[in-house]
């Protein structure tokens, strides 16, 4: 199209030719023209917005990762800009390298968040699978039962919701109370486990926390997919003499598989950048510390290095993504791609 | 025609994205200290402040400011209420004061920010014809204030841990650790738990640890703010909390104890001592539900041969140097400080006056009996590490601290990776 924008726009209803309306006059052109235009002035506000709300903030996060944190200067015990930093920043999380008191650096003692990098990676990873991974199972089984017709169907759905309503920080603290030491938890089950003081009860209780809340998300885009499939699909294998778990293998997950992909991205995107829950649960004591709480303890040591961070952060959650589209086909950017592959 | 039409807003807005960007990367690398020129601005300028501070939970500040505003009609304060979490107040006193906001005139800081502010040269030093007088001021909230010598920070309010007993229980208040540790036989005797402060992983252990090492004369950071944590006294405190732990004088749950865990246990009748904030006694005395309403006894912090040294809290009030009128700014603190406030705050909002002689004050003791004890500890106090690089500091203490407390690894081991990760700290110039 841009070529034929030259000096010469006497034609321009080749310009229209994919349309096949047939002919059209040219009073019919200037209106497709004038709606470009239109649509131009009208998309700009959005793009404006968006340039300052996200590509501004990242450009600038990326800058500043770059630089180094204020140093203190000995003799007037003020802090003094750092300077450029080059890729030190980075190096410096990857290698779980600190700075060292005559310059240079050291591998960082215990009591840093610089050694905490891999281990925040792990964990926040770990959280990811088994997370998602339970949250699709009861997910999918209760869109299964959602998706029956029942009496109270309604009240079902709504009550299923819930969890999902909570404000996440408002979930946390109610389970750390039941966590608690003198909880209800540990009086339902007659046991008395420390949850919040040590490794593996401190990580369930993450586990179990999360999946509560988030279980419901996942059953309704679930339940949206289950419904985009046509009953007389399922009557027509009955016929055929299907069982139960044949309709369900050969029938519901592979109609479902595109929402059900979606919806897992959705999840493990989210779930890689869980905060709130592990924050107040535990305060990211006992290896429960994600990428976003480390983030966000940098950020009262130093921006720099916080911005540097959060850069490593987006590019594994950016690379997880990728993945997910690229090898899982989990299609949810490109919709017409997939429109135009049906038709071809 | 459509190409470069439709192209005109994109372009707007990369090229304004690339100028703002152009602006933040200079704004992210400017958190120089200096402050020269700003910290002798406006000195003399009267008008309208802001006063900035946590959520007013029982209602003080705004009865205050009303007060100041009836007298000063052409220089009013506007309340700026920040939420009631910590970790925010600070986070938005960073963000504004980094932007040089010339709104927040004069701040409330806990006493832990004030060096990481006053080094960043965000707070205007309270000297020479700034200066507040702090004559009659218990000591430590001073120091609590200063950096590097210079005050930075008018004290307002303190805070000091006090030791709460059970009085039907164990008949005089233990006066040091050992004492303490020996009278736990009653405690077993009666099957309830001993001793318990807060020792989750967070920011109350900071000040657990703190305590226990101070009142064993150690200290964490010496009087250069380098950490001195590979000293035999230092040792020792951790390793009575250490110990506690491992012989049940400190029952295992308290691991996951914080403020208010560890306050219902003690009112649930379930320990025999509790190390907390002055707010329980209201809370013991008056809940329904508690135990010990009758039988609570206060001490102050048991230490080696005496009281032990409590970890200071409370805020200051400073004053910004990006502020447009500090001479109005500077009335208002010392407004704030005036005798006849400290009595306001301490008889409505249970806040603990900075001046001593107040401890004595019938009246108030009369409706705050905790504050005799109460001044005992803040006499003895111990401000936490006084350094700009606090929240470092407090990461190091916490993470190495807890480990220990959970027997991962030995008091000294712990101790020295102390010591290395502040050290890494402070490194990074």
């Amino acid at each position: 199209m841009a070529t034929e924008l030259g000096p010469t726009p006497v034609k321009p209803a080749s310009g229209a030719a994919p349309v096949h309306h047939g002919p059209k006059g040219v009073g019919e052109d200037n209106k497709i023209l004038s709606q470009g235009k239109w649509a131009t002035w009208l998309l700009a506000p959005t793009i404006i917005a968006l340039g300052i709300v996200i590509v501004y903030p990242i450009i600038s996060a990326i800058v500043m990762s770059f630089q180094k944190d204020a140093g203190l200067d000995p003799v007037t015990g003020l802090f003094t800009a750092g300077g450029p930093a080059g890729i030190q920043n980075y190096v410096n999380w990857l290698g779980q390298q600190c700075a060292a008191q005559g310059g240079g650096t050291v591998a960082c003692p215990p009591g840093t968040l610089g050694g905490q990098f891999w281990t925040a990676t792990g964990t926040t990873f770990l959280f990811t699978v088994v997370t998602v991974a339970f949250e699709t199972v009861l997910g999918f089984w209760m869109a299964m039962i959602m998706s029956r017709t029942f009496k109270g169907r309604g009240l079902v759905r709504a009550a299923v919701l819930v969890p999902w309503a909570i404000p996440t920080a408002v979930t946390a603290q109610l389970w750390l109370f039941m966590f608690d030491f003198n909880g209800i938890i540990n009086k339902l089950f007659n046991v008395s486990i420390l949850w919040t003081g040590s490794e593996w009860p401190a990580k369930w209780a993450v586990i179990i926390a999360d999946t509560w809340k988030t279980t419901p998300f996942m059953a309704l885009l679930i339940l949206a997919g289950l419904q985009m499939i046509p009953a007389e699909v399922y009557e027509a294998a009955k016929v055929d003499g299907t069982t139960a778990w044949q309709r369900f293998r050969l029938i519901t997950l592979p109609l479902v598989k595109p929402a059900l992909m979606v919806a897992i991205l959705f999840r493990t995107l989210d779930a890689l950048r869980m905060f709130d829950l592990p924050y107040i649960l535990t305060g990211g004591a006992n290896n429960t510390t994600t990428l976003s709480i480390l983030v966000i303890n940098q950020i009262r040591q130093g921006f720099n290095s916080a911005a540097a961070l959060s850069t490593i952060t987006f590019i594994i959650i950016f690379l997880v993504a990728f993945i997910f589209v690229r090898f899982l086909g989990a299609n949810v950017v490109e919709q017409s791609g997939a429109t135009g592959k049906g038709k071809k | 025609m459509k190409t470069p039409r439709f192209l005109l807003p994109a372009a707007t807005a990369g090229v304004l994205a690339l100028t703002l960007s152009a602006c933040g990367g200079g704004g992210g690398g400017g958190t120089t200290g200096g402050g020269g020129t700003d910290a002798e601005a406006n000195l003399d300028s009267r008008g309208p402040i802001t006063y900035v501070q946590g959520k007013d939970n029982s209602n003080v500040v705004r009865p205050l400011i009303e007060k100041w505003n009836a007298a000063h009609p052409d220089e009013k304060v506007t309340f700026k209420e920040q939420t009631d979490q910590a970790d925010q107040q600070h986070d938005d006193l960073v963000q504004n004061f980094q932007a040089k906001n010339a709104d927040y005139d004069v701040a409330s800081v806990d006493v832990v920010w004030t060096a990481e502010f006053a080094a960043k040269g965000w707070l205007q030093p309270l000297k020479d014809k700034m200066a507040v007088e702090t004559e009659g001021m218990l000591e430590p909230t001073v120091e609590a204030g200063s950096y590097k010598g210079t005050l930075y920070a008018a004290p307002v309010s303190s805070d000091g841990g006090i030791l709460y007993y059970r009085k039907d229980l164990v008949p005089e208040a233990p006066k040091t650790w050992a004492e303490m540790m020996e009278m736990c036989s009653i405690a077993k005797a009666n099957n309830i738990g001993c001793y318990s402060g807060q020792f989750k992983q967070y920011e109350g252990l900071t000040v657990n640890a703190s305590e226990a090492i101070n009142s064993a004369g150690g200290s964490v950071l010496d009087d250069e703010g380098k950490p001195n944590l590979n000293t035999p006294e230092a040792e020792e405190g951790l390793n009575n909390l250490v110990e506690a732990f491992k012989n049940g004088n400190i029952p295992a749950e308290a691991i996951t104890y914080q403020e208010e865990e560890s306050r219902r246990a003690f009112q649930e009748g379930k320990l025999l001592f509790l190390r907390n904030w002055p707010y329980v006694y209201n809370l013991a005395t008056t809940e329904g539900s508690s135990q010990v309403k009758d039988v609570l006894g206060m001490a102050a912090l048991p230490g080696a041969d005496g009281p032990g040294a409590s970890s200071l809290g409370g805020h200051s009030a400073a004053i910004s140097v990006y502020s447009d009128h500090k001479a109005t700014a500077l009335d208002f603190v010392k407004f704030l400080i005036e005798e006849e406030q400290q009595k306001f705050f301490a008889t409505q909002g249970s806040l603990a006056p900075v001046f001593g002689a107040l401890y004595e004050d019938q009246e108030l003791v009369a409706k705050l009996p905790y504050l005799p004890v109460l001044k005992t500890s803040i006499e003895n106090a111990v401000p936490r590490p006084v350094t700009p690089f606090y929240p470092a500091v407090t990461q190091a203490i916490q993470e190495n601290a807890y480990a220990a407390l959970k027997g991962e690894k030995p008091a000294k081991d712990a101790l020295s990776d102390m010591q290395k990760s502040i050290e890494t700290a402070g490194a990074g110039s």
